[in-house]
């Protein structure tokens, strides 16, 4: 394992360049450029408060209801579009992986780590509308990057583990963007978790996402979140990440032969 | 001596039945269902590799001789690392970089200059390292007007040469190169082949397949001629490059000799059995003259009557460049059908404008209403085309002078006739 490990490390490099290349080359001849990053969740964040913030009248717990939506959909967007990009990292880069060797975990990981720009960018955004807004900056600010970590380590499990099994059974890749429908309901984005009946909450909780999304709305805005909630949503995901990357390192070995 | 690489009773199967089987996880659930416990028994079992053994000291270049599918290039993807034996052990020591592709990773949408890097750090460069080489590997290229041009712009070539030069840069302890030489024009293989060369000397262990066998005598000092899956010979290079080429079939040999030639694929329902080589007036020829008629006859074996089949002859430099590639098929013959038994089909060619030199031909025969192959001879049988005064000069000419000629003449009569072009600076007109 250490040797693994070390192995990896000694080829990060490769990480780097690969990252590289994917953000390079998403945003070669594109007009707008990196605008694509903020404009996904932006139009989202701008259907959502008016057929569920007006229209629906969904309560935001004190906060605009813009700035509810979009600083959830900042992280969602991120989960959601680099999940697909993790998925099928090995399928699109089959050529690489039968025709030369470094270690195959640095595809997914240089796909979790290529969307932390477009990240990096909406969250540029996301400050702009807490200034509009004049939310007052909190100590707790500073523990966002926590919730960030959070969400890299769940798409890289839950992505290792879809990508390694979408290696040999195609069709995983159509299960992703229906995986990503659902979320988006399943995770309080659009609604707060109090929004939901007391009975419901509890299942919401086993959702890794709900304790990311929540703790990182309660860092920006203060008010109460749940511990149980979040050390679930720890568990899962380091669940997760863990049955990822054994299944991805135990079928690493025959990637070559059937991709 | 230290051994840079030790191959132990190295083995890999594949399974036919694995590549066919359902990669839709749906319809491996319908199977199951349908009955639980029946096994998917496999189709096919193929050993790639079987029990191959051999050492490679430090300082060594090997060469890897042997027919299309004898298990070459599942070799060298055990010893990358790409794949993994079925049973048995590879250890290798020190940083190997393997070449098994040019231009590994590349990416269209990259400049060239972005695409250096991109592969020198795939093939295990660090990036100081690229930092450094890179203008000695634009230059080896020759792209330095283009580097900042995305690759999509180039032309194969430059793609090639640019990828080439990255791996010629790598400085690792063992460098495995899979048939690279094969793609590129002359000036270009030219080119690699010096290149390897240079390597030679550093104490670098090299491992070299090829079907260049000029390159491969001229690089290696030991070879390894690997057939169905095992080694057959490992020595000194001349004599495994002799006992090798010794089982090519010449023109004018028996039938047994195409009947028992390896690499052989098809299904088989008919056979070519021999060849040989006629002249015009129907004599039979042990070798071909440049630029004189020739007529190709095909002999073949039908089990069974056969349907709209084509005939199919290819003629390729030792190099692997294709001259001609015809078939029944191209000329827009029909053949309604092929009565079982025995029979032949000859190729009358007017004049065989080959410079001489040796050559290689492969035969096939498939179906015309159907994807059928019934027989394929990859570089079954040598051509040996002997010189000829050509030109009807007593000058010497061989393959140094390119692959073909020309009926031509060249006519002196315009020395010191003056130009029927004005020299002037109006013509754009």
């Amino acid at each position: 394992m250490s040797e693994w490990l070390s192995e990896v490390w000694r080829a990060r490099e490769i990480l780097y360049f690969l990252a590289w290349r994917d953000v390079k080359v998403r945003y070669k001849q594109a007009v707008l450029g990196l605008a694509w990053a903020v404009l996904q969740p932006l139009f989202t964040m701008l259907i959502f408060t008016f057929f569920f913030g007006r229209l629906a009248r969904i309560p935001s717990e004190g906060v605009p209801y813009p700035l509810f939506s979009y600083s959830a959909l900042v992280l969602w967007t991120y989960f959601a579009v680099t999940l697909s990009q993790v998925g099928n990292s090995l399928i699109s880069n089959s050529s690489l992986i039968t025709k030369i060797y470094f270690p195959r975990v640095l595809l997914p990981g240089a796909a979790a780590l290529g969307g932390l720009l477009d990240l990096a960018v909406s969250s540029v955004f996301l400050v702009g509308m807490l200034l509009y807004y004049r939310i007052s900056p909190r100590w707790t600010l500073l523990l966002t990057p926590i919730f960030v970590l959070q969400t890299v380590l769940l798409v890289l499990g839950v992505g290792m583990l879809l990508a390694a099994v979408n290696v040999r059974y195609r069709d995983v890749k159509y299960t992703i963007p229906f995986l990503t429908q659902i979320g988006l309901f399943v995770t309080p984005i659009i609604y707060p978790v109090t929004f939901l009946p007391t009975r419901f909450q509890g299942w919401l909780a086993l959702n890794p996402m709900t304790g990311i999304v929540d703790g990182f709305r309660a860092c920006l805005f203060g008010g109460h979140v749940d511990r149980t909630v979040l050390a679930c949503s720890w568990i899962m995901t380091l669940a997760l990440l863990l049955v990822g990357s054994l299944h991805f390192r135990s079928t690493e070995r025959v990637f070559a032969d059937i991709v | 001596m230290t051994a840079a690489i030790v191959v132990e009773d190295l083995s890999k199967r594949y399974e036919l039945g694995e590549l066919q089987r359902e990669t839709q996880l749906r319809d491996q659930l319908v199977n199951f269902l349908r009955a639980p416990f029946r096994r998917h028994a496999p189709k096919e079992i193929i050993w790639a590799l079987r029990n191959v053994s051999f050492s490679v000291e430090e300082g060594e270049v090997v060469g890897i001789i042997g027919r299309n599918g004898a298990g070459k290039s599942t070799l060298l993807k055990i010893l990358s690392k790409i794949t993994f034996p079925t049973s048995g052990r590879v250890r290798t020591r020190g940083r190997v970089a393997s070449l098994l592709e040019v231009g590994t990773g590349f990416h269209e949408e990259l400049t060239g200059r972005e695409n250096v890097f991109l592969n020198g750090s795939i093939l295990g460069m660090k990036k100081r390292e690229v930092d450094t080489k890179l203008d000695a590997i634009i230059a080896f290229a020759g792209v330095e007007r283009f580097i900042d041009t995305p690759i999509k712009r180039y032309s194969s070539g430059m793609r090639l040469r640019l990828g080439f030069a990255v791996a010629a840069h790598l400085e690792p302890d063992v460098l495995i190169v899979d048939e690279v030489l094969a793609v590129g024009d002359a000036g270009f293989q030219k080119k690699c082949i010096s290149a390897m060369q240079d390597l030679r000397g550093g104490g670098r262990t090299v491992l070299f397949v090829s079907h260049n066998m000029a390159a491969v005598e001229n690089l290696c000092s030991r070879g390894i001629w690997i057939a169905n899956g095992g080694v057959r010979l490992d020595g000194a290079t001349h004599e495994v490059i002799e006992a090798y080429m010794g089982t090519f079939s010449s023109p004018g040999s028996t039938a047994s000799d195409l009947g028992t030639a390896e690499g052989r694929r098809g299904g088989g329902e008919i056979r070519y059995a021999r060849i040989e080589f006629l002249s015009t007036e129907g004599e039979l020829q042990s070798f071909v003259r440049a630029g004189k008629g020739i007529v190709i006859r095909l002999h073949y074996r039908a089990d069974e009557p056969i349907e709209r089949p084509s005939f199919g002859l290819k003629i390729t430099t030792e190099l692997g460049t294709v001259v001609t590639d015809t078939s029944t098929w191209l000329h827009g013959l029909d053949i309604p059908r092929v009565p079982p038994g025995d029979g032949h089909v000859d190729l009358e060619i007017d004049s065989l404008n080959l410079l001489p030199g040796r050559y290689l031909t492969s035969l096939w025969i498939n179906s015309c209403v159907r994807p059928h192959l019934y027989d394929a001879l990859e570089n079954a049988v040598h051509l040996e085309v002997e010189e000829a005064p050509i030109y009807g000069s007593s000058r010497p000419i061989d393959s140094r002078y390119g692959v073909v000629f020309f009926p031509q003449r060249w006519r002196l009569e315009g020395i010191g006739a003056g130009s029927p072009i004005a020299v002037s600076s109006a013509a754009n007109g």
